[in-house]
């Protein structure tokens, strides 16, 4: 899911055999790998691709749903939302100082985010027009971060898998606040059970994209299984949502947009419809119906926050040569 | 660090009284009162803390990993600093 961005980058690494048996023994011995660890180039560029895509969506992800704080149906919806959002801009936080111990600068990923060098998660180029996205997002989007971010708590990378305890922790609530808001609005009047119809049917096939582009079709996936930066592969990972999702739905009396959906004896999952994979690789290269506001939004804020970040730098360098004037006054 | 750079610090936070400050992270902030606040915000949202200390990361010394056999290694060998090595009979009761 978070390595989307990952799709098409190399994993070659230069170094020689016996350094690169020597570390993927230590991963296979479940040892954490620690900032100033050697590591294969490739892991490292790996992670901060990785970690840095992750941070980058937490971020972008506080736009869609920010849409709707100052227009949440009750103080209880908006003291919620409000905080489900800061927690998104804290989870930013702890996921861009886990991406800086391996050598990037906030700056140089921010500004790789700016110039589309840099992807996150393809479902934040959605539209929210409706409340029940809201809903839909709690429950669906966090619900596919949640499964994806669980087996990240296990990442070899010590400081990644450290902020995503933190993040799992939080998270639970995001997922519970948004099926309460689908719960409620599925029980209420015809009108509003159909906005939230409406929403799950938007919102659904492209939460199945969030995790990736078919085991199959996946190569970098392999190596990253291997020095288990991640744990499952996008299809099981996939498997597992619907799986967990389907009864929650059927429970509101929501239906899945999915004909094909089918409960499979055998496997003991459910089977599903193909996904539309040309909507997907459309969004993930900038194609989405709302790439471009995104971008625009977090470089509006990062260039009108340009003279705040100046101020306060020039500011602590004025007090500091104050400090040092009374000082050597005094002495 | 390039001028342009916003200092980055590590946080500190005491869950409660009487438990020692322990690392949770870091943040980026120009100076230390804005360090300060923006290790609440990031840290502190359901309550984690009742004190936090933030310390320029720049000041922070650290042990080499390279260096870690043989700074840590002696002690794996010294079982007699622990108090189940010494083989004292039941009758003596708890000691």
């Amino acid at each position: 899911m978070y390595s989307q961005g990952l799709i098409g980058a190399k994993t070659d690494t230069g170094e020689d055999e016996a350094f690169l048996a020597a570390f993927q023994a230590r991963i296979d011995a479940e040892e954490k790998i620690e900032p100033n660890d050697p590591m294969p180039d490739g892991y490292r560029k790996t992670l901060v691709r990785q970690i840095g895509q992750h941070a980058h969506s937490e971020i972008v992800g506080m736009l869609p749903e920010g849409n709707w704080i100052t227009r949440a149906p009750s103080l209880r919806r908006k003291a919620a939302l409000l905080a489900k959002v800061q927690d998104e801009g804290g989870h930013g936080l702890y996921l861009y100082s886990a991406a800086e111990t391996l050598g990037v600068s906030r700056e140089q990923m921010t500004e790789e985010l700016l110039s589309g060098k840099a992807k996150y998660s393809s479902i934040f180029n959605y539209p929210t027009p409706t409340w029940a996205d809201i809903g839909a997002i709690g429950w669906l989007v966090d619900g596919a971060a949640i499964m994806n971010q669980i087996p990240l708590c296990r990442c070899s990378y010590g400081p990644y898998a450290r902020a995503m305890i933190r993040v799992c922790k939080e998270e639970s609530f995001h997922q519970r606040q948004g099926y309460e808001i689908m719960m409620t609005l599925a029980r209420g009047s015809d009108d509003q059970k159909e906005m939230a119809q409406d929403a799950l049917d938007r919102w659904w096939w492209p939460s199945l994209m969030m995790f990736g582009p078919h085991d199959s079709e996946s190569q970098h996936g392999d190596q990253s299984m291997k020095w288990k930066i991640k744990r499952f592969t996008n299809d099981e990972l996939r498997q597992k949502f619907v799986d967990a999702t389907v009864p929650q739905a059927e429970f509101i009396g929501l239906k899945i947009p999915d004909p094909e959906l089918k409960w499979n004896e055998e496997k003991g999952g459910y089977d599903f419809g193909a996904i539309d994979w040309d909507e997907f690789w459309r969004v993930v290269k900038g194609g989405g119906p709302m790439n471009r506001q995104r971008i625009e939004a977090r470089r509006k804020a990062w260039e009108e926050g340009a003279w705040v970040r100046e101020a306060a730098l020039a500011h602590a360098e004025k007090r500091k040569a104050r400090r040092a004037a009374a000082k050597m006054a005094a002495e | 660090m390039p001028k342009n750079q916003i200092p980055l610090w590590e946080v500190f936070i005491r869950p409660r009284n009487g438990l020692a400050h322990k690392h949770c992270g870091s943040v980026h902030a120009a100076d230390e009162v804005m360090a300060l606040q923006a290790a609440r915000d990031v840290y502190t949202r359901r309550g984690e803390g009742t004190s936090i200390w933030v310390v320029p990361s720049s000041a922070i010394t650290a042990s080499d990993p390279e260096n870690k056999d043989e700074n840590f290694e002696p002690a794996l060998s010294k079982v007699y600093r622990h108090p189940t090595f010494y083989d004292i009979p039941d009758d003596v009761g708890h000691m």
